[in-house]
């Protein structure tokens, strides 16, 4: 499958001949799990296994829950009670349903920072990095459909905002947003299919996933050098590469170990703390809550979507010119689905010939700040949109269009970029022998005597 | 209601959800904030709190005295079935007391389209009174701490906050009250402004059965306790099934991180010579 030489799988005895003849299932997944793997790869290469353990911990634990929910407006916050209550187990796995869609995220978001930050997205990899993309809106679409069904406060009132942007679309928009609810408001129709599709998703996800791993078993994983690996002969390639298994399989599942013991303590020690508590409350289409929120992983761009009021130059530039078609709503809309219609064009708006940030001395303080700009949009995007807060919002905005559409573009003609090892067995080669200096004594480094 | 007055309904419902739908998005300035409460709640010591922290039997039984006795006649307890006051880590009643208890309250039944006493298997009624709410959930669904600045801190120092903010709610009548549009209002400091509910706790109104001197402070902090179980009851059970599994992920996670080093070595000692 991978473009870097390897060994393949041989059939040996008659029986593996007699299938592989048949089906070469076996050499499929021998391919897949011994594909030549940098040597460098740092810790943020682990998010990658962690995403994959994420979506199968929610397909599971999602088709138990499915079991004892009842999509219904008048029985889905009791079903859900229910589960909390009566089922064996129901309250972990509900909690542990909940708090996974954060994990999820969580991870999704540093690997995604990883993939900015090495320019993993970089030629000859914009496919996987496209398809991730649309895996990430998939995982959109699937919380924030999910987040609807236990039919508290706070589901319906996020359901009611965020199909009200298709309402927001001019001419189409309030027939659109009737087609997508089945009626005129978030009821019994919408609650149904929202469970439907929230089923569904997740198995596109899946075979997205499995494309986008395809993808890059293709072109090789990128490492935090940059450099391909170098594959004259399979004794070349062997130099830079050591198979998935057991190198990587078991420093992944280390990292994961890790990850889950500080999962499990939030869901075991506070399961509700990253969540809203109107969502305990029973829906109640007359009674609009004064504060509504989504969850904490789309808060950034819920701060771009509400920082075009109607009193900002551009959005008064924008209604005038198109003869008061788009308002401040809409360019709102516009500007949080271009935020991430932007991000997905990453490949081809960094000019950059460099690959890794690593060798960038410009880059770097850029992504840092955008960075930082992504983490303040979370936290403002929480913050009643008024005052400075929206001011906030704006600038952050701000910055992220200027990320992508002007900075990363001209940096690759003004940058200077540092030059990156020959080969990735160098990088390793050197690493290796720097932590050994350092981190073997603890103490300070031994004296060095020139050798006379 | 003819089609035609169906339609209006429709057409009005459509626009009032469009309008705030509209104004959710741009979220006007100076709205009060919901579930987080922007009164004074008082940071109580409760036995539940903390990763070691379990519920006390014994509060939970006074606690339930005093929603029979202090909050029943309105407020109702719609998810909880009478059965589970005998389950372990909650009140744990004997079983013939439950069905003693049980008794005491009528539920609707639909088959026999009447009242009749309620079993172990049916749940508490629901609120008797219109603008009561349910308690089952109360303790989860308000926020008494939060902030500074969205940032959570003092949700993790402090925790959540629904029960604290449930005893201070009970604690927080000023005794100021005053005739608005035709009903009274009592000024309350946890809620921070005017409430419908007239202040329930008065010393020494009930009579513990374990003998507790019935204070106002031990009657609200006992039945926020027990409000908390009947919002959380498997807490017990769920936080040793954390410490399980942490100290599982911890003992796994050791051993992988010692597999991980063992096979690494001799790759990284091969670099280490070049």
């Amino acid at each position: 499958m991978s473009g870097i030489p390897h060994d393949h799988y041989e059939p040996t005895s008659k029986g593996e001949k007699w299938l592989h003849r048949r089906l070469p299932i076996v050499g499929l997944i021998y391919d897949t799990i011994m594909i030549p793997t940098p040597k460098n790869l740092n810790w943020m290469w682990i998010w990658g296994i962690v995403l994959m353990f994420c979506l199968i911990l929610q397909i599971v634990t999602g088709i138990v829950l499915a079991m004892h929910y009842t999509p219904h407006v008048d029985n889905a916050f009791a079903s859900v009670e229910h589960i909390m209550r009566n089922v064996n187990g129901g309250d972990m796995l509900r909690y542990t349903h909940q708090n996974g869609a954060m994990l999820f995220f969580f991870a999704v978001y540093l690997h995604m920072a990883r993939s900015m930050y090495y320019g993993s997205y970089k030629a000859p990899r914009e496919i996987t990095w496209v398809i991730g993309m649309l895996i990430y809106l998939l995982m959109m679409a699937t919380a924030f459909m999910g987040y609807v069904l236990p039919w508290g406060q706070m589901s319906f009132w996020g359901a009611t905002v965020i199909t009200g942007l298709f309402g927001a679309i001019p001419g189409i928009g309030e027939p659109l947003q009737t087609w997508i609810l089945g009626g005129p408001a978030v009821d019994n129709a919408a609650l149904n299919r929202f469970f439907s599709l929230h089923y569904l998703l997740p198995f596109i996800t899946l075979g997205l996933v499995i494309v986008h791993i395809w993808a890059f078993h293709t072109t090789g994983n990128n490492n935090p050098t940059g450099v391909e690996v170098r594959r004259g002969s399979k004794e070349e390639a062997e130099k830079d590469t050591l198979p998935f298994w057991p190198y990587f399989v078991i420093k992944d599942l280390f990292a994961l170990a890790v990850i889950l013991a500080l999962f499990w303590a939030v869901v075991a020690f506070a399961p509700n703390f990253l969540g809203h508590t109107d969502n305990y409350i029973e829906a109640d289409p007359l009674v609009t809550p004064p504060e509504i929120v989504p969850e904490w992983y789309f808060l950034p761009f819920y701060a771009i979507l509400r920082a075009f009021t109607s009193d900002v130059w551009i959005v008064i530039a924008v209604n005038w010119l198109s003869f008061g078609i788009i308002d401040a709503t809409f360019f709102g809309v516009l500007a949080m689905f271009g935020a991430i219609f932007v991000w997905a064009l990453l490949p081809w708006l960094d000019t950059s010939q460099v690959r890794s940030g690593r060798y960038r001395p410009m880059f770097k303080i850029w992504f840092w700040i955008f960075v930082a700009n992504f983490v303040v949009l979370t936290w403002v995007g929480a913050m009643p949109a008024e005052g400075i807060y929206t001011t906030i919002s704006l600038i952050g905005t701000t910055y992220w269009f200027a990320y992508f559409l002007v900075i990363l573009p001209l940096l690759g003609v003004l940058e200077k970029p540092t030059t990156p090892p020959d080969s990735i067995e160098q990088d390793f080669n050197e690493t290796v022998k720097a932590q050994s200096k350092t981190g073997s004594t603890g103490g300070p480094a031994p004296e060095q005597v020139p050798a006379e | 209601m003819t089609a035609n007055g169906k339609d209006i309904r429709m057409t009005l419902r459509n626009l009032t959800l469009a309008a705030v739908a509209a104004a959710a998005i741009a979220l006007p300035a100076g709205m009060a904030e919901a579930t987080k409460v922007k009164g004074e709640v008082t940071n109580f010591d409760f036995s539940f709190q903390g990763p070691f922290g379990t519920y006390d039997r014994n509060q939970l039984q006074r606690g339930l005295q005093v929603y029979h006795e202090a909050c029943s006649a309105c407020h109702g307890l719609e998810y909880v079935a009478f059965r589970t006051l005998s389950d372990r880590g909650g009140p744990e009643l004997p079983e013939d007391q439950m069905r003693a208890f049980a008794d005491m309250y009528e539920v609707w039944d639909p088959e026999e389209r009447d009242w009749r006493p309620a079993e172990a298997n049916d749940h508490f009624p629901e609120s008797q009174f219109e603008g009561a709410p349910d308690l089952s959930l109360m303790t989860k669904a308000r926020a008494g701490f939060s902030g500074p600045y969205g940032l959570g801190i003092n949700q993790m120092m402090k925790g959540i906050g629904g029960p604290e903010y449930v005893a201070s709610f009970l604690l927080g009548y000023t005794g100021e009250d005053d005739f608005q549009a035709g009903a009274l209002f009592y000024e309350n400091k946890a809620y921070g402004g005017w409430v419908s509910m007239a202040p329930v706790l008065f010393d020494d109104m009930i009579e513990y059965a374990d003998g507790t001197p019935a204070t106002e402070e031990q009657m609200a902090l006992d039945v926020a306790a027990f409000l908390t179980w009947t919002a959380e009851p498997h807490q017990n059970r769920r936080k040793s099934a954390g410490f399980v599994g942490v100290i599982f992920l911890g003992v796994l996670g050791s051993l992988l991180y010692l597999s991980n080093k063992q096979l690494w070595a001799p790759v990284k000692r091969k670099a280490k010579k070049s």
